[in-house]
C-alpha cells in the first residue's frame, strides 16, 4: 500500500508540475538554488517588480548563463561577478555556466529551458545571426534600448557593433568582448631561419608555404576535428578574395553564392589545403596550434583567443615565440567575433538583470574581463594600458577596420545555414569538388531564406 | 498496481515519441517555431542528403563489423575461460572490465591510441613499417561504387571505431556465453563424445546450437546498441572528414541543437526508432508468444 501511495503522489507531483508550466507560470524552484539562507519563498511570490529603474530589488537575484568554463574566460566571468557583487552586495548571483566548446553544449541547455519557460536572467549570444536571426525573431528577449539611452552607451560602441546586436532600430544585448578571426598565428622561429616574411597577399603566402614546404617544414596548421576550423579558414580566404563590402552582400542575398568570385575562393581554399597537415581530421583548435607552439608546422588561422592559448596556457611570448598577421588581404577588415549578453523576456527579477548588463556594459567590467580572457574591450573608451602588445595594436586596429561577421561562428547567418555550410566545407576539404560546393551552398542559401 | 507507471510512461516515453513523430512533419527549422504540416518533405530531402546517405552507409557497415566479431571474440573468450583454467576468476574478470568504463572514457582512450601521428602508429614505425594505417581520420572508403550521392562501401575510418566498441562490448558477449555454457549439461558433450566427437566437431554441432537462444539475445542487445550510438564517436571521432564515421545520432544532435532544425532532428529520430524496431518488434513477438506458450 505504501508504495501505491508513494507511486500517486509523484505522479501528482509531476503532473502539477507540468501544469504549472504549462500555465506559462514559474516552475516550483529547484531545490539545488539552497545556498542563501535567507528564505527566498517570500520573495519569489511577489509581481516582478516594477519597472522604473531604481537601484535594483533589494534581495534579487541573478542567474548567469554563459559557456566561460576555459581558463581565461572562467577567471574573467568570476572578476566580474566579483566587481558585480561589489556594488550590489544585495543581490545574489548564479553563476549557471555550461562546459564545452564555442558553446554548443550550453546552447542546448539553453534552448530547452527558453522554451521552457524557465530563462536565466541573462545569457551569452554571439552578436549578429545568432541573435537575430535566433532569440530575436523568436520573440524570446526585450530590447534594450532604454538602457543604452540611459547610459549614454549608443556612443561609446562602434556603430558597425551595434548594426550586429540591433534589429528593426532596437537593440537587444549588450557587448562584452571583441574576438578577431582573420589572424595567422606563425612560429617566429621558422620564419626567421628560413627567411621568411610574414605574408600580406594571396601571392604572398602561397610563395612563403612553398619555401616552408620545400625545407621539409609543414606550412599551415589546421584542426578541423570540429569542423568548424575549416569553415574559419575559408570565410577567412572569402574575405580576402570578396572584400569585405561583397563578403557582407553574401549574408543578405545581395550576391549569390555562385559568383565567380566565391568560386575563385574556394579554388584558392583548396590550394590552401594542399599545405596543410596530413592528420587535421584527428585535432581540434588547440592541437593545431599547438604545432605552431611546437615548431612542428609554421602557421596557424585562428580567431586571436589562439593568442591566449599560446601565452597562458604554453607560456610563450608574443612576438618573440610566436607572431601575428592578418589573413591574406584583409588587413583593412575585421572578422569581429563578439560575446553578448541578452535579457530574456520572461525572466523573473529583470530589475537586477539589468544591474548585471550595466556592469557588462561599462569601462570598469569591460576591463576586469577582457584582459583575463584574452579578447578587447567591446567600447571605444576602455583603458588600452591594461591590454598586452598584441590586444593594444588589435584596438588600434579594431578602430579603424571595416567589421565583417564570421560565419564559423554564427554571426553572419541564420545557424541553419551554418550548420549546412560546416557540412559542405567538411564534404570539400576531402573531396574538393569546387562546382558542387557551390551549389550545395546556393540550394543551403535558398533553404534558409537567405534572399534579398 | 501497474496504472501510475503506465501514465508515467504513457507520457514521457509514447508522448514524446509522437510529439517527435509529429514534429518531424513540420517546418520547424529554426528558433521560430513553426508548425505548419509538410507532409513527408523532411524524410524526402534527408533521404537525398550526402550527410544522410553516409550515416546509413557507416551504421550498416558498423553494425556488421560490431556484431560479427564482438560475438565470435566473446565466444572464444567464453570457450577458452570454460576450460576451468587456474586463474579463471581472474581472466573473467580482465574481460568484462572494459564493460565497467562508459562509452565517452573508452571513446577518449581510442582516439588517443589510434591516433594516427601519436598513438599506436609510433610503435609500428619503431618496427620498421613505414606505410602505418591512418585509423580514423582515413577516407579511404572500399570498394568506392557510387550510390545516389556517396560512395558504398566499407570506410576505413569505422574499422578503428569498431575496434573500439569491440574491444567494449566482448566481454559482455563473453559473459553471456559463459552462462549459457554453464547451462549445457555434461551429459550432452560426455554422449557427444563417446559417438567419437572431436573438439572442434563438439562445438560446432553441439554447443553453438546450444548456444542459439544466446546468440539471438545477444544479436538484439548489440544491434540496438550499434543503431543508437551516439557517444563513443562524438567522443572518438566526431562527425569525420567527409562523414566517413558520421552516425545518424550526431546527425540528428548537431542539426537539431547546433542548426536548431527541429523538424529535421525529430525525422532522423523517427527513422533511428525505426531501425531499432526492426531487430526489437520480432524479439518482443516472439517471446510474447513463448509467454503464451
Amino acid at each position: 500500500m505504501k508504495r501505491k501511495f508513494g507511486v500517486i503522489i509523484s505522479a501528482l507531483t509531476v503532473t502539477s508540475l507540468m501544469l504549472s508550466a504549462c500555465g506559462g507560470q514559474a516552475p516550483a524552484q529547484a531545490p539545488s538554488e539552497n545556498k542563501t539562507p535567507t528564505a527566498p519563498a517570500a520573495t519569489e511570490n511577489k509581481p516582478a517588480p516594477a519597472p522604473a529603474a531604481k537601484p535594483a530589488a533589494s534581495g534579487g537575484k541573478v542567474e548567469i548563463f554563459s559557456w566561460w568554463t576555459g581558463a581565461g574566460e572562467e577567471a574573467g566571468l568570476q572578476g566580474l561577478i566579483k566587481l558585480f557583487k561589489e556594488k550590489h552586495p544585495d543581490i545574489e548571483v548564479i553563476n549557471a555556466a555550461v562546459a564545452g566548446g564555442a558553446g554548443t553544449n550550453a546552447k542546448a541547455v539553453l534552448a530547452s529551458r527558453m522554451q521552457g519557460g524557465d530563462p536565466p536572467s541573462a545569457f551569452q549570444v554571439h552578436g549578429g545571426a545568432e541573435l537575430n536571426t535566433g532569440w530575436v525573431a523568436a520573440g524570446k528577449v526585450s530590447p534594450l534600448n532604454d538602457l543604452y539611452d540611459q547610459q549614454g552607451w549608443k556612443s561609446k560602441f562602434p556603430k558597425d557593433l551595434l548594426d550586429l546586436v540591433s534589429k528593426d532600430g532596437n537593440i537587444y544585448s549588450v557587448p562584452v568582448n571583441i574576438h578577431r578571426g582573420n589572424v595567422i598565428f606563425y612560429n617566429k622561429k621558422i620564419f626567421d631561419n628560413n627567411g621568411v616574411k610574414a605574408p600580406a597577399t594571396f601571392d604572398e603566402f602561397f610563395a612563403a608555404a612553398d619555401a616552408l614546404k620545400a625545407k621539409g617544414v609543414t606550412p599551415l596548421a589546421l584542426g578541423d576535428k570540429e569542423p568548424w576550423a575549416a569553415t574559419m579558414l575559408f570565410e577567412n580566404i572569402l574575405l580576402g578574395k570578396l572584400g569585405p563590402d561583397d563578403y557582407n552582400k553574401l549574408w543578405t542575398g545581395n550576391l549569390a553564392f555562385d559568383d565567380a568570385k566565391v568560386k575563385d575562393a574556394l579554388e584558392t581554399f583548396k590550394k590552401t589545403l594542399a599545405y596543410v597537415n596530413k592528420d587535421h581530421a584527428a585535432r581540434n583548435w588547440q592541437d593545431a596550434a599547438q604545432l605552431v607552439a611546437k615548431g612542428e608546422a609554421a602557421m596557424n588561422v585562428m580567431g586571436d583567443w589562439a593568442k591566449g592559448y599560446f601565452t597562458t596556457d604554453l607560456k610563450l611570448k608574443p612576438n618573440e615565440d610566436f607572431g601575428w598577421v592578418t589573413t591574406p588581404n584583409t588587413g583593412g577588415d575585421f572578422m569581429v567575433i563578439t560575446d553578448t549578453f541578452a535579457l530574456p523576456k520572461d525572466s523573473k527579477d529583470q530589475a537586477s538583470a539589468k544591474e548585471w548588463l550595466k556592469v557588462l556594459g561599462s569601462v570598469e567590467g569591460q576591463d576586469v574581463f577582457n584582459p583575463l580572457k584574452g579578447s578587447i574591450p567591446a567600447r571605444i573608451d576602455a583603458d588600452v594600458s591594461k591590454y598586452d602588445v598584441y590586444g593594444k595594436a588589435t584596438i588600434e586596429d579594431f578602430k579603424k577596420s571595416k567589421l565583417t561577421p564570421s560565419l564559423a561562428h554564427g554571426s553572419a547567418a541564420i545557424e541553419g545555414f551554418a550548420t549546412q555550410a560546416n557540412q559542405i566545407i567538411n564534404i570539400f576539404v576531402t573531396q574538393g569538388n569546387v562546382d558542387q560546393a557551390l551549389k550545395s551552398l546556393k540550394q543551403a542559401a535558398e533553404a534558409n531564406g537567405i534572399k534579398k | 498496481m501497474l496504472i501510475p507507471s503506465l501514465v508515467l510512461i504513457g507520457i514521457f516515453v509514447y508522448g514524446f515519441i509522437a510529439w517527435t513523430g509529429f514534429v518531424s512533419f513540420t517546418a520547424w527549422k529554426s528558433m521560430v517555431k513553426n508548425m505548419k504540416l509538410v507532409g513527408f518533405s523532411n524524410y524526402a530531402l534527408l533521404f537525398q542528403d550526402f550527410r544522410f546517405q553516409s550515416d546509413m552507409r557507416n551504421t550498416l557497415m558498423f553494425t556488421i563489423m560490431f556484431i560479427a566479431v564482438t560475438m565470435v571474440i566473446g565466444l572464444f573468450l567464453a570457450l577458452m575461460v570454460d576450460r576451468k583454467v587456474r586463474g579463471e576468476t581472474f581472466f573473467r574478470n580482465v574481460f568484462i572490465f572494459p564493460m565497467a568504463l562508459s562509452f565517452i572514457v573508452t571513446g577518449v582512450i581510442w582516439q588517443w591510441i589510434l591516433n594516427p601521428t601519436t598513438g599506436v602508429n609510433l610503435i609500428l614505425k619503431a618496427l620498421g613499417i613505414a606505410d602505418v594505417p591512418q585509423w580514423y581520420t582515413s577516407t579511404n572508403i572500399i570498394p568506392r561504387i557510387q550510390l545516389g550521392q556517396i560512395e558504398f562501401g566499407l570506410p576505413v575510418a569505422i574499422i578503428a571505431v569498431a575496434i573500439a566498441a569491440v574491444w567494449q562490448m566482448s566481454g559482455f558477449a563473453m559473459a553471456m556465453y559463459l552462462a549459457g555454457l554453464r547451462g549445457i549439461s555434461d551429459d550432452l558433450r560426455e554422449a557427444a563424445k563417446v559417438d567419437g566427437a572431436g573438439e572442434w566437431k563438439l562445438i560446432r554441432k553441439v554447443i553453438i546450437p546450444q548456444l542459439r537462444p544466446i546468440s539471438m539475445s545477444l544479436i538484439i542487445i548489440l544491434a540496438h546498441i550499434s543503431l543508437k550510438i551516439f557517444d563513443l564517436i562524438y567522443a572518438m571521432t566526431g562527425p569525420g572528414a567527409m562523414f566517413v564515421t558520421d552516425v545518424p545520432g550526431v546527425y540528428m544532435f548537431e542539426t537539431t541543437f547546433r542548426g536548431n532544425n527541429y523538424a529535421q532532428g525529430a525525422s532522423i529520430s523517427v527513422i533511428m526508432l525505426l531501425m531499432v524496431s526492426l531487430f526489437i518488434v520480432p524479439y518482443l513477438v516472439s517471446s510474447m508468444r513463448k509467454e503464451k506458450m
